[in-house]
């Protein structure tokens, strides 16, 4: 009963999407005033996505192997918490909560936008009923959750062990959130554009959403990356696998987005820029999507491997970025630019900004897609990898980080006075941390070496908007700025330092035998067989010594047997300065243990720059929003004399 | 600037940029892309010593031999066609077995693959889709297209 609820509660909302597509084009023809019948339906069509969505979970929770999906994707042996968190480990799941999200997205839409004038509102509901009818449709033909089993089989097949992790838990909800959130965005963008309505006001509807999907795709992609980092046990935090490459290139459009909304809020200029930037950026949520979903990727994360779903989401997503670039070549021209500005100003500064993350963008973009292009096309398989990202995105991304620190300190419209002189203690310490790395590491690696500098730089220079002004005045927003460019500069000393200082250690040791790596001296004092409830494991016992530090490190090699895999859990310790990483590997013939150690110095500073980034985001969001809830000011161009030190 | 300029302005940098990132891509592309071979492919040297590249099959039974050090393996990949030999130093991934498909990423060096990482079948559900045509055309005997 419990699935039939949730698929009736499915094809109900699909309905509800579909009267309000129709009531969007009533209302754009007519002038028919359809608000508030709108926004009810928008409200209904969440609850009851979240109704179906509730289901799914029930029929998880209680491994109710009559339902197909969680035949093949549960075992009634797992842990409560992950029978939970497999309801969206898997394709269909997934999907449903995509367009879960989707339609709630849609109902506080409707519920809170009360600053964009009606037609554009109602035309932006109208573009999110279209989203959500694809994957509707998409669910309910192709990719059914609630599909029965007859008879019900007595046990499942098991949930993939390496998505056993707290990490699938928080991870790919994260994604999903930031991916919906870039939707809003983009179905305000087509409504504005249908009603021709792109002004400041549209913008600071826009920017809560954008800022929120931003924030949460920065704690998506940091968290995967340190889920990758522990639980592939490579060592690695970023492996340009074409499904992290998904959740970039979002972010980066969306990175470029922001600024460019924050233009377009304040000066009311960059007005098909940012409308484009905003179809750019769901688009690239779309193609994360299908990447991921299609299961044409050679990848962990290919899940999917059925050709008729590939297939939908192309379409679907053919369709909706070929209609919004269309409407866009259409309705684009006719938009009148904003505000003028000159060619030293904030807003040229943000636009420099913008090509450069576009630019990144289409390397990652063609990068990722090649070789897919390639084996359509001549049927020749080829990969593109880190050497291709490193070298291509790399220095980009370092000279984008030289010029975050000059972007802040342009004055909105005309820098009248030279600024380059405020960033003269900045430089010094870029040029301080150079030499240091001449002096006492000469054969560094280039980039790592131009990471110390720009990040020793950035650093100081990050913080210099709040230089000369009572910092508890400053606005939260700016505060927020200046967090988010602060954590750029953790993040790249961070990356840097591991990828300069980092130590290795591959052998095979028998219980008893000292190793070192690095600063460390590590002995294997046992190996032990140990088990969990759905696993059994051989565990190493390390002591690691350093001086008078003492601590103790227990690696597994565990073995899950449904479905049959092996996987390496590493243990790793975290000390101010790096992290010990440890992993225990196979036994050869003559009984000794491989095992592979690394000391990594100050590697945890890329997930702290990721967390600050977030944080800043964050707390430019509560700025923001303190603003709207508690300064209702009226609208128009000569806002931007408030907002320019904002 | 006036109001029309800046939009000539700013669609000429938009153009600049795409026309900036496809040549810095196809730069990169072509300098930095890793071809898919098989062991027949090496063995029609199609590939050159020291190019980066990846090269992918099943594991040969038996094959497997272990160094002295422990930590480095020999293998056999084949593709039912010919052989190569594969160097790998490390801790091969959970699921490289004798008789599974295998991919490997490194260089030939002197007929020898010397492997940096081995991608194995992720569990046994999942089959990268390559290596899925690979092991069917493998069983049936059939000649591999490239």
């Amino acid at each position: 009963m419990i699935a039939e609820a949730g698929l009736s509660a499915l094809w109900l909302a699909a309905g509800l999407a579909l009267l309000q597509l129709v009531l969007m084009v009533v209302a754009l023809r007519s002038g028919a005033d359809v608000r508030r019948a709108m926004r009810s339906i928008a409200v209904v069509q969440g609850v009851l996505t979240l109704i179906a969505f509730a289901m799914l979970l029930i029929v998880f929770a209680r491994s109710d192997m009559s339902v197909a999906l969680v035949f093949e994707n549960s075992a009634s042996n797992k842990p409560f918490i992950y029978k939970v968190a497999g309801a969206w480990g898997n394709h269909e799941g997934s999907m449903l909560m995509w367009v879960t999200i989707l339609a709630v997205a849609g109902a506080f839409v409707a519920m809170l936008a009360h600053r964009t004038s009606e037609r554009t509102l109602v035309a932006a509901l109208g573009a999110q009923a279209v989203l959500a009818l694809g994957f509707y449709a998409f669910l309910l033909i192709a990719s059914n959750p609630f599909a029965r089993l007859w008879p019900a089989p007595p046990d499942g097949q098991g949930l993939n062990p390496l998505l056993q992790d707290p990490g699938l838990a928080f991870h790919p909800p994260t994604l999903y959130l930031g991916y919906v959130g870039l939707s809003v965005a983009f179905s305000f963008a087509v409504g504005a554009l249908l009603t021709g309505e792109v002004d400041s006001r549209l913008a600071r509807a826009m920017r809560p959403w954008v800022l929120g999907a931003w924030i949460l795709l920065t704690l998506g992609i940091t968290a995967g990356s340190y889920w990758a980092y522990y639980e592939l046990g490579w060592g690695g935090y970023w492996f340009w696998d074409p499904v992290e490459n998904a959740s970039l290139m979002p972010w980066l459009a969306a990175t470029a987005l922001l600024h460019s909304t924050n233009v377009l809020a304040a000066r009311g200029a960059l007005k098909a820029w940012t409308m484009m930037l905003a179809v750019i950026a769901f688009s690239m949520s779309m193609v994360g999507t299908f990447l991921v979903r299609s299961g044409i990727l050679t990848s962990v994360h290919a899940f999917a491997i059925d050709p008729q779903r590939g297939t939908f989401l192309l379409a679907l997503l053919a369709i909706y970025v070929g209609a919004a670039f269309a409407l866009f070549a259409w309705r684009g021209s006719s938009l009148k630019e904003g505000a003028p500005f000159e060619l030293v100003s904030r807003e040229s500064g943000l636009v420099v900004n913008n090509l450069i993350l576009t630019v990144i963008l289409g390397v990652v973009f063609v990068g990722t897609l090649y070789p897919l292009f390639v084996e359509a096309v001549s049927g020749e398989k080829l990969s593109v990898g880190a050497p291709y990202f490193n070298a291509v995105a790399g220095p980009l991304a370092l000279l984008l980080a030289v010029l975050v620190g000059v972007g802040p300190l342009l004055a909105w419209r005309r820098q009248r006075r030279p600024v380059l002189h405020r960033l003269q203690v900045p430089a010094l310490l870029g040029a301080t941390a150079l030499a240091i790395t001449f002096i006492l590491w000469r054969d560094m690696h280039i980039l790592p070496r131009l990471g110390f500098t720009v990040g020793a730089y950035l650093a100081a220079a990050s913080i210099l908007p709040l230089v000369g002004r009572n910092p508890l005045r400053a606005p939260v927003a700016t505060w927020g700025m200046v967090v988010a460019h602060f954590g750029i500069s953790v993040a790249l000393v961070g990356m840097a330092a591991n990828a300069a200082f980092s130590s290795e250690r591959l052998a095979i040791a028998k219980p008893g035998d000292v190793l070192s790596v690095g600063p460390w001296l590590v002995q294997l004092t046992d190996v032990v067989p140990t088990a969990g409830k759905n696993w059994t494991a051989v565990e190493a016992e390390l002591r690691a010594a350093k001086g008078a530090q003492l601590v103790t490190l227990t690696p597994q090699s565990r073995y899950y047997p449904d479905p049959p895999t092996q996987t390496n859990e590493s243990s790793i310790r975290t000390f101010w300065n790096g992290q010990l990483y440890t992993v225990i590997g196979n036994q050869d013939a003559s009984g000794a243990w491989q095992l592979r150690l690394w000391w990594k110095p100050f590697v945890t500073l890329i997930w702290a720059g990721g967390a600050l980034i977030a944080i800043g985001g964050a707390l430019a969001l509560i700025g923001r929003l303190w603003r709207l809830a508690w300064r209702r000011r009226p609208s128009g161009d000569a806002e931007w004399r408030k907002e320019r030190y904002a | 600037m006036k109001p029309k300029n800046q939009r000539l302005v700013l669609v000429l940098a938009a153009v600049v940029a795409l026309v900036a990132a496809a040549l810095l891509a196809m730069w990169g592309l072509r300098s930095q892309a890793n071809y898919f071979y098989t062991p027949a492919d090496i063995a029609a040297g199609k590939a050159h010593d020291g190019e980066a590249m990846r090269l992918g099959g099943m594991v040969e039974r038996g094959s497997i031999r272990h160094l002295p050090d422990g930590v480095t393996i020999r293998f056999l990949l084949t593709d039912g066609k010919a052989d190569t030999p594969v160097v790998f130093r490390g801790i091969a991934p959970d699921l490289f077995r004798e008789g599974s498909g295998a991919v490997a990423e490194g260089r030939l060096q002197n007929g020898t693959f010397v492997a940096d990482t081995i991608l194995a079948k992720h569990d046994e559900r999942y089959m990268p889709p390559d290596l899925g045509n690979l092991s069917a055309e493998h069983k049936a005997g059939k000649t591999l297209q490239k």
